[in-house]
């Protein structure tokens, strides 16, 4: 502060005074220091707090402190620079702290045991057991979901790309966005009511599928879509116009050539079904017991799994253990497709001419 | 109100990407200064570092000095913003702001600068685009966007955006280039009118357009693709076009080459 | 061709490729007459209409569904403040759900929203270039996270963290009515709204962080040599290009919180009864009611959570209808003025 009135007095338009470099470090120091102190002797007991109030103070100290020194553009500018910077470390607190409490707390019962071994007859108060049916319900499930779900999208993404014209296809678009936005467990209120309300089936791994599938049909066409329009026309025509037919320039020059796009949405929206509950609590039901069936009898699926150690053990740690481990399991699951998807992604980008 | 720049030994780069070196020269107040030169020879670049855009860039670099009446822009005491509002600056393609309408984008600069009573702006407003000799085509809609105007009328209405603020110097980078001749006849004459009042440096790729508006002209080259830009001579527009003191600048005024 | 796909240019807007690409196909698809061309049109066509099928199916038997208990309501659909749908005859009501929803939603936005807009602002205007990649990447770390993992997080480690933040703003804010708190767990609407939030985060922001990017940069250029700050720059020429980009962001979230499921089931205790204070049980939403409810559903019952259900979907489709209708008409607009 005294930094930038000692230097001169500003002889031309030029120069302004302005706060040195290091303001702003020393500012949020400062502000978290402050802000630790208060909780600390005000006895506040959540963390929530002590970080509210150094953020504010961090905001307040600047902008005084900059309209004292540089004026009141810069304090605004100052400003809007330190509410960017806090609002990018709020979301980052939430990340941290849920990566953080999943590893740690998960990694308690996560072993070979717990990945080989079901529920079987275990109360859920029990220590014990594992998620091996679990894990195999999902894996069943999002393999015949995406069995369903990647021919119809690819298809109608082919459709909309390269043959559609008119009022089907103008309708298709707005009903593939709009299908994006159906809240899961209202797919899965769907399949129930025909599925089994009407044409009394029963909960089987499958029914599940079904609601999955629809959640995934409109990622796929979207992704698939974009891919596509990657394709460069010219490769089109050059197919064309050596007498090739349409439906063979497609599966021999256009799909190839987005191949590696096609696969990375593909695979993201399979991590994003994998971790869908609401559907499955709704038509898989849930099993303690190992069933490799996925058309007979209810199952159980790795996120159900989670809710249900969660939400009917009436509170016990080792059913809490459980819950953790596997949702640390999904997790990484879930990364791993990603990382996957990302580095077909990289791996094919010069084909399709990003 | 108008200042003279002088630069000395200014190199740019591009990330790693060095785009012009050691550039030295003196651009005279109240006179109009042409740089002229192949594509990718630089002189876009150079004249972005005179009003420190080129550091918007991103890798956008400088090492050298700039200094405007003997004060260095790059001097780590100077606010880049009081740069920018000394120095003004016309674009390639005219981009007044699509929301605002004339008016507003004519006081735009002069509303960050301060409270001005609506009386005030209305005045510098009318002055501004009677400078830019576009107030009798604009008087009666100045709360229509500007967007809706010809591409003309548009740079017009950005060079009065810029000597709204009463700058120093005006640079223009390229302002012809994206209009019609009749509309690039309007902005030559618009120059020769405001260089009574400030300093100019326009960049320019019509050789004709350098020969009629700019009093002096730089001669800008690179000696392969790739390779920096450099500053091959500066002197009077007349000289450059008749009697050039350097071989290549012959060859590139009589086309010869670029 | 007006377009020109090279390798290192960016691919040209969609639209621009709707509007250009099928000149050679049209000309293509009308001679359809070989058995391959015919059978893969009709291949692809079909699956467009299944998709169009489904979606018809989907609202048609929710329909069919509800019609058949609603008939059967002893209660006001829309006013009654209970859920007793397994007793004969039911009772049950939405109301509680409606305002539950929109209460935490509002909360959701009200959060995420401008951390949303600071965050896109952040990753491409104010962070490091080397740091904007990464950053974007956790960004989409934090969308790949199943909801139901943020459930339990917030169950187990959100809600006992949120004690001493309630018994602060009860007493500081207590006085308003609306942040009153009789000290039960911290289950309530303000918990939900904080996790929600946290969850359509990411989306807000990446629609947003899209928006920003596309912001004309020889508008920001203009602001700039004006002699305009950063913040100004922004305020001059990204802000306005990127609100009704904002709007849509905030509508797609918006959908997010409205029909989410299990982060709210695990968290909230819910209640059939409205409460003026968002500290205090009052309310539970459409979907968390569906899942908790289900288990001990007779087929009524079911039923009656379909209807609600079906309330829900007609809620969501408006809201991303209208978000999708705006990002089209945004479209447009920039196309009509590039």
């Amino acid at each position: 502060m005294s930094h930038a009135i000692d230097t001169k007095q500003p002889a031309s338009t030029l120069q302004g005074a302005r706060l040195p470099n290091w303001a702003p470090y020393v500012i949020a120091a400062g502000s978290i220091a402050v802000g630790c102190g208060i909780g600390l002797a005000g006895g506040l007991d959540s963390r929530i707090q002590w970080g509210l109030i150094a953020s504010i103070l961090f905001l307040l100290v600047t902008y005084l402190l900059a309209a004292k020194i540089e004026g009141g553009r810069q304090a605004k500018d100052r400003m809007a620079t330190s509410v960017v910077w806090v609002a990018f470390l709020l979301a980052v607190i939430p990340l941290v702290s849920l990566i953080w409490e999943t590893v740690a707390r998960g990694m308690k019962v996560l072993d070979s045991y717990f990945l080989t071994t079901s529920m079987g007859v275990l109360a859920d108060t029990d220590v014990g057991g594992g998620i091996y049916h679990a894990l195999i319900g999902t894996l069943e499930q999002v393999g015949l979901a995406t069995l369903m779900a990647v021919p119809v999208g690819l298809l109608t993404a082919i459709y909309l790309v390269e043959y559609g014209r008119g009022k089907l296809a103008k309708a298709v678009t707005f009903f593939v966005d709009v299908m994006t936005g159906i809240p899961s467990i209202v797919a899965g209120l769907f399949i129930l009511s025909f599925w089994i309300l009407i044409l009394d089936m029963g909960y089987s791994g499958f029914a599940g599928a079904m609601a999955l599938a629809i959640l995934m049909m409109p990622v796929v066409v979207r992704s698939t879509e974009e891919m596509l329009k990657l394709v460069p026309n010219e490769l089109r025509e050059a197919s064309l116009a050596l007498g090739v037919p349409k439906w063979r320039t497609i599966l021999k020059v256009v799909l190839p050539t987005s191949i590696g796009g096609i696969t990375t949405g593909v695979m993201l929206s399979v991590a994003r079904i994998a971790g869908e509950t609401a559907p499955v609590l709704l038509l898989v039901w849930g099993n303690p017991l190992i069933n490799t069936n996925p058309f007979e009898g209810p199952q159980a699926s790795l996120p159900l799994y989670i809710y249900q150690q969660y939400a009917n053990s009436a509170g016990s740690p080792a059913a809490y253990d459980r819950a953790w481990a596997a949702a640390l399991t999904l997790i990484i699951l879930i990364m791993v497709l990603n990382l996957v998807a990302r580095g077909i992604a990289r791996w094919k980008a010069p084909k399709t001419g990003r | 109100m108008a200042k003279r720049i002088d630069v000395g030994g200014l190199t740019a780069y591009y990330g790693s990407h060095k785009a012009i070196e050691d550039i030295s020269m003196t651009v005279e107040p109240r006179s109009v200064t042409a740089f002229i030169g192949p594509s990718g020879c630089g002189k876009s670049t150079f004249l972005r570092t005179l009003n420190r855009m080129h550091e918007v860039t991103p890798g956008g670099r400088v090492e050298g000095k700039v200094m405007l009446d003997g004060e260095d822009l790059y001097a780590s005491a100077v606010d880049p913003v009081n740069v920018r509002r000394t120095i003004g600056m016309v674009f390639q393609r005219p981009n007044p702001f699509p929301t605002m309408s004339i008016f507003d984008n004519v006081a735009a600069g002069l509303r960050l600068n301060g409270n001005y009573k609506k009386a005030e702006l209305a005045e510098v407003v009318e002055k501004s685009l009677r400078g830019a000799n576009l107030w009798n085509e604009v008087k009666d809609r100045l709360n229509k966007p500007g967007s809706g105007l010809s591409g003309g009328q548009q740079q017009r209405l950005c060079i009065a955006r810029a000597i709204a603020v009463e700058p120093q110097v005006l640079l223009m980078d390229e302002p012809c280039s994206a209009l019609d001749p009749i509309s690039t006849l309007a902005i030559e004459d618009l120059i020769g009118e405001l260089k009574e009042r400030f300093t100019i440096v326009i960049v320019t790729h019509n050789m004709q357009q350098a020969a009629r508006v700019s009093d002096r002209t730089a001669f800008f080259n690179l000696s392969a693709v790739g390779q920096p830009g450099k500053l091959i001579e500066i002197d009077d527009t007349e000289r450059i076009f008749s009697n050039p003191s350097v071989q290549a600048t012959e060859d590139y005024i009589s086309g010869r080459f670029g | 061709m007006d377009i020109s796909p090279s390798t290192t240019a960016p691919p040209p807007p969609p639209q621009d490729l709707k509007a250009s690409s099928p000149v050679s196909h049209k000309a293509a698809s009308r001679g359809a007459t070989r058995p391959g061309d015919r059978i893969f049109l009709g291949l692809s066509r079909g699956s467009g209409i299944l998709l169009l099928l489904i979606m018809a199916a989907i609202a048609a038997f929710l329909t069919y569904r509800a019609s058949i208990v609603l008939s059967e309501n002893e209660g006001n659909f829309l006013t009654t403040f209970e859920w007793d749908a397994n007793s004969i005859p039911p009772v049950f009501g939405i109301a509680v759900l409606a305002f539950g929803t929109v209460i935490s939603s509002i909360i959701a936005m009200l959060i995420a929203v401008p951390i949303a807009v600071g965050i896109a602002l952040f990753i491409t205007h104010y962070a490091p270039r080397k740091l904007s990649g990464p950053i974007a990447y956790v960004i989409d770390l934090l969308a790949a996270v199943p909801s139901i993992v943020y459930g339990l997080w917030g169950a187990l480690f959100l809600v006992p963290h949120l004690t001493g933040f309630y018994s602060w703003l009860n007493d500081y804010f207590g006085w308003t009515g609306i942040l009153e708190w009789q000290g039960g767990a911290p289950r309530s609407l303000l918990t939900v709204g904080i996790l929600l939030a946290i969850m359509i985060l990411p989306i807000i922001t990446n629609v947003s962080r899209e928006v920003f990017k596309q912001a004309p940069q020889m508008h920001q250029e203009a602001a700039l040599a004006l002699g305009a700050t950063r913040w100004e720059v922004i305020r001059m020429s990204v802000l306005p290009f990127g609100r009704s980009g904002i709007i849509s962001a905030s509508m797609l979230g918006l959908g997010r919180a409205l029909g989410e499921t299990m982060a709210v089931a695990t968290v909230l205790s819910p209640s059939f009864l409205i409460n003026t204070s968002i500290l205090d049980p009052g309310g539970g939403t459409f979907a968390q009611n569906i899942a908790s409810k289900f288990s001990e559903a007779t087929v009524q019952g079911r039923d009656a959570l379909i209807a609600s259900g079906l309330v829900l979907f007609v809620i969501t489709l408006v809201v991303n209808g209208a978000a999708r209708a705006i990002i089209a008409r945004r479209k447009e607009y920039s196309g009509a003025n590039a």
